[in-house]
């Protein structure tokens, strides 16, 4: 095996028994990118030199005792719409293409302390917006399972990147599914932590009330060794919940027993791939046969979960998008007239057509006369859900249902039907209009050889129930040891 | 046809917090441009507003001072436009949940008091500025200024004057500074106010068409752009024509209002719940608190100076119309048994000086204990009225405490009867006219000598034994 396609926990105990070092694995996931850069495109920055001196530096630190992370010395990368002090971050923007912001993430400085190793940036669609990366203004990242194949979106670099050992783990944001659609399209583990769980501070906004930043990774024990480092309050997010987070390595059970898993009968059915439909039917047997109590239970207000996240979280991006004027930093149009004619210029050149869209789409459902008709009873609908989620999670521990519809499509076939685009996502939306932690793990292959992906529900701070079932699941079957064939 | 004219307010004041309202850069006045501001109050992507408690603290403080109900649940709201000196193209405000509401000025208009309602008060940040300078071709934005706190008071249509609303916005300056939540210079900007304007024929019910005027700078430019405003629209309807809603600008050196640009249309702000900040819960414990540290208020302290110190009330009202000077009167009665004389002192020279060299109260150069000292040495009789006149100049001149000056200057009262018989027969010699006209009945040539007598003395002989000798000599 080479040191790329371990696991942070394999790798953390070769690094603490001094079998190897933080640079030799560093170098192994430089090598990789190398080697596969060109063929799947999964970085937009890559800081190499960076990566290898901080990599010298964490060593000292972990052979002289002051670093005991199990992060401490592991290569990893990031969506780029997460700011990274002096390193290019652009969320694959024209706009933003020659933007370094002068600070760090809240959740990058908790990596660094934790001894991360950061090697890049990874490529996503235009300001998260796209479920496929190929709004990306700067290239097409594939899928390492079919390079004919998008890796999903808008993660896609943070997904393709840890499914083919370019990082061994990664964050990503997830806005409407954006950080599980491509894990699972790339067959690894996805966590969307509760809203408020990790700070969003420094990511850069897409939908404020809907982003939660969360972990990549190749299973779910690493899944709560990075929950661990990113979660917590932060004084500069005050959407941050003020809680105290347990240890969720605390979770990693092999048991289910008694378990009660309520499945969502609305998601099952027509709307499915007939195969992501058996692998999923499949794995609820999985979790029966593990002492898990399944049953089906009915959320209808689910059904509108497409109208209220296209409403509300297009309103939000309407807005925080607003402040891309080049006024201050950015592109800004070579030529203009006046003020107003540099504003049109400027946006209208630096924004890709469906980040336009849906500027265009929210500042409507924003406008006086429509606010009402759409913002307001979207909003209430929002609600409609977060109550109904609310009962279920009285009487269930998980809900359980597909990530997506369907597995990796290929390149092109979304991009020029946004709806059909949007309503790939109705599988993730729900999750984020109802601020729930979620998480997607391995379930299966499709007759393509495509990774399938269950996804899980619990309720808010539910992260450790939902990481006992994934582990549970993920132990009692094989996907995770299945990995992309790359030559 | 008889107009009446109605006026509504909206007031913004910046909170003299010590910090901005969403960052911890510093919350001051001026500096070098780009320096008062960080990433977050310059707009800059993936950093978030953390709303500063103390802004919600001087909310509460000025509603309550303003008899305000507070809000138990109050959130802020976006409010979307592009404008270069607005960073991020939305400035948090608060749109459906203003944190105070329902509240009331009383007013004092000529002895006509007069309850001005308040609608409510609502918190938000300020803008940057624009600056149009020579250096280079293009428009450069200050960002210093970005995510200052400010209330923004927003009154019911209850004025019906300039003189109102003028006495309105004294009020409310008073009252802001008495509470300590904002300094009120109109001149930095930290005191704006935009006026809502109609009139309508005297005994109708229905407003007539509103406009809204800015870019008023002072109580005078206020003053002014309503009366002009007013006639402006009687004369439109009057000539047949229509009054518009629009917002227009006031051009104090040409003393003319025009209608801005590109404001025809209404602007759509979007406004929406801002997402990055969680709704703010006020309890009752929390508003008494506050309540209970509030200082005196301007009115009680205008009642209790007709009652402590038997001050007519208009003296009382110009009294506690400013901070400053109501705690400069305070100061300055502490070292003094004559509250009249203080008020008098105040109320006249001062205030007169203050205008004359364009100087706001708080640089007076020396200290309320001073103004007690003069007033004690003419109740001392060591200076006459007129000598103490001249003491208080030289005290603006120099800081000097007065009993220095009269000593330097050699200012006290002469009182040696002999000296001043000597001058009084001089001044009887060279007036003989006088001296005729007062033996022949006519008592007030008597007033004419005295004066002369207070000249040749250059004003400090005393004058109660000037008038004294006059009359032992002109019964001679």
């Amino acid at each position: 095996m080479e040191l790329y396609e371990l696991t942070i926990k394999q790798l953390s105990d070769m690094l603490k028994k001094k079998q190897i070092s933080a640079v030799e694995v560093t170098r192994s996931v430089l090598d990789r990118i190398d080697k596969l850069e060109p063929a799947l495109g999964c970085y937009i920055t890559i800081v190499a030199e960076k990566a290898l001196q901080d990599a010298e530096n964490v060593q000292k630190d972990i052979d002289n005792g002051t670093l005991r992370s199990p992060l401490a010395g592991i290569p990893m990368a990031v969506k780029d719409n997460i700011c990274t002090e002096g390193i290019p971050t652009t969320c694959a923007s024209k706009m933003l293409s020659n933007f370094k912001p002068p600070y760090n993430a809240t959740v990058i400085r908790k990596l660094y302390d934790n001894g991360a190793i950061l090697l890049g940036k990874l490529n996503m669609d235009e300001f998260a917006m796209g479920s496929s990366t190929e709004t990306s203004y700067f290239k097409k990242t594939r899928n390492p399972w079919n390079v004919e194949r998008v890796p999903g979106g808008s993660s896609g670099g943070s997904a393709a990147a840890v499914a083919s050992g370019e990082a061994i783990y990664s964050l990503a944001s997830d806005t409407g599914g954006s950080l599980r659609q491509p894990a699972s399209f790339c067959g690894v583990v996805g966590l969307k932590p509760t809203y408020g769980s990790v700070s969003r501070y420094g990511l850069i906004a897409c939908a404020s009330s809907f982003d939660q930043i969360g972990p990549i990774t190749k299973d779910v024990t690493d899944c709560a060794l990075v929950l661990n480092a990113i979660t917590g309050r932060d004084e500069k997010d005050s959407t941050s919940a003020n809680i105290e987070h347990p240890d969720y390595t605390k979770f990693l059970i092999n048991d289910v027993k008694g378990l009660k898993i309520g499945i969502a009968s609305e998601f099952i059915g027509d709307l499915l791939d007939k195969e992501v439909q058996k692998a999923f039917i499949d794995a609820v047997d999985v979790l029966k046969k593990l002492g898990a109590e399944c049953e089906e239970i009915s959320l209808p207000s689910l059904k509108n979960a497409l109208p209220v996240y296209c409403i509300l979280a297009f309103a939000e991006a309407s807005s925080n998008l607003g402040r891309y004027d080049g006024v201050k930093y950015g592109y800004r149009a070579k030529e203009y007239k006046d003020l107003e004619d540099m504003y049109r210029r400027t946006r209208s050149e630096g924004f890709g057509p469906e980040v336009k869209r849906r500027i265009l789409l929210g500042t409507y459902a924003l406008s006086a006369e429509q606010y009402d008709k759409y913002y307001k009873k979207a909003l209430q609908v929002r609600r409609m859900i977060c109550d109904e989620f609310n009962d279920a999670f009285k009487k269930y521990d998980i809900i359980l249902y597909p990530t997506t519809p369907d597995t990796a499509f290929k390149f092109g076939t979304m991009t020029k039907e946004p709806m059909q685009m949007y309503k790939h996502d109705i599988l993730t939306m729900p999750a984020n209009i109802a601020g729930l932690p979620a998480i997607t793990v391995p379930c299966g292959f499709d007759s393509n050889n495509l990774p399938v992906g269950l996804q899980m529900l619990s309720k808010p701070f539910g992260e450790g129930k939902l990481l006992q079932a994934a582990y549970t699941f993920e132990q009692n079957t094989e996907f995770r040891n299945s990995r992309p064939c790359l030559s | 046809m008889d107009y009446e004219v109605v006026i509504g307010l909206e007031v913004h004041a910046e909170l003299s917090t010590n910090s901005k309202i969403f960052c911890s850069c510093i919350n001051e006045f001026g500096g070098d441009p780009n320096t008062h501001c960080c990433p977050g109050c310059s707009g800059m992507p993936g950093v978030l507003p953390v709303m500063n408690k103390s802004v919600i603290e001087y909310a509460i403080k000025a509603g309550l001072a303003m008899n305000c109900t507070i809000s138990k649940f109050t959130r802020m709201d976006r409010k979307n436009y592009f404008y270069p000196d607005l960073p991020g193209a939305y400035q948090i405000s608060q749109h459906k949940y203003p944190i105070c509401r329902n509240g009331y000025i009383e007013i004092d208009v000529n002895g006509k008091k007069k309850p001005i309602r308040i609608h409510h008060i609502h918190m938000e940040e300020d803008a940057g500025k624009l600056i149009h300078s020579d250096y280079g071709t293009g428009t450069l934005v200050d960002y210093n200024r970005a995510g200052t706190p400010l209330i923004e008071i927003v009154t019911e249509p209850d004025m019906r004057s300039a003189e109102e609303a003028r006495a309105f916005l004294e009020k409310l300056k008073a009252i802001l500074q008495f509470i300590d939540v904002s300094d009120c210079k109109m001149q930095e900007g930290s005191l704006r106010a935009d006026v809502n304007l109609s009139v309508r024929p005297k005994g109708q019910e229905e407003f007539g068409v509103r406009t809204e005027m800015k870019n008023l700078n002072s109580f005078k430019a206020i003053v002014r752009a309503i009366e002009y405003e007013a006639k402006r629209q009687i004369e439109e309807i009057e000539s047949g024509g229509v009054v518009y809603r629009e917002t227009r600008r006031w051009d104090d050196n040409k003393g003319i209002s025009y209608a801005m640009r590109d404001k025809e249309q209404a602007e759509d702000y979007r406004y929406f719940p801002e997402p990055d900040l969680p709704p703010i819960i006020i309890d009752s414990e929390w508003i008494e608190r506050i309540r209970s540290s509030l200082p005196e208020l301007p009115d009680a302290r205008k009642e209790r100076y007709v009652r402590e110190f038997s001050l007519p009330e208009y003296d009382a009202n110009i009294l506690t119309s400013s901070k400053v000077l109501s705690d400069f009167f305070e100061k300055a009665v502490q070292h003094s048994n004559n509250a009249k004389a203080v008020s008098n002192w105040i109320m006249g020279d001062l205030l007169r000086i203050l205008k004359e060299r364009e100087m706001e109260a708080e640089e007076i150069p020396f200290p309320a204990e001073h103004l007690a000292s003069l007033i004690s040495l003419i109740d001392k009789g060591i200076i006459s009225g007129s000598i103490a006149k001249k003491v208080f100049v030289k005290m603006f001149d120099t800081g000097k405490d007065p009993e220095t000056i009269v000593k330097e200057e050699g200012l006290q009262v002469v009182a040696d009867e002999n000296a001043i018989r000597k001058i009084v027969l001089e001044v009887m010699e060279n007036n003989p006219g006088s001296v005729a006209d007062y033996k022949g009945g006519k008592t007030k040539a008597l007033g004419f000598l005295v004066g002369q007598v207070m000249k040749a003395t250059k004003g400090k002989a005393d004058p109660k034994l000037v008038n004294k000798l006059l009359i032992e000599e002109l019964s001679k």
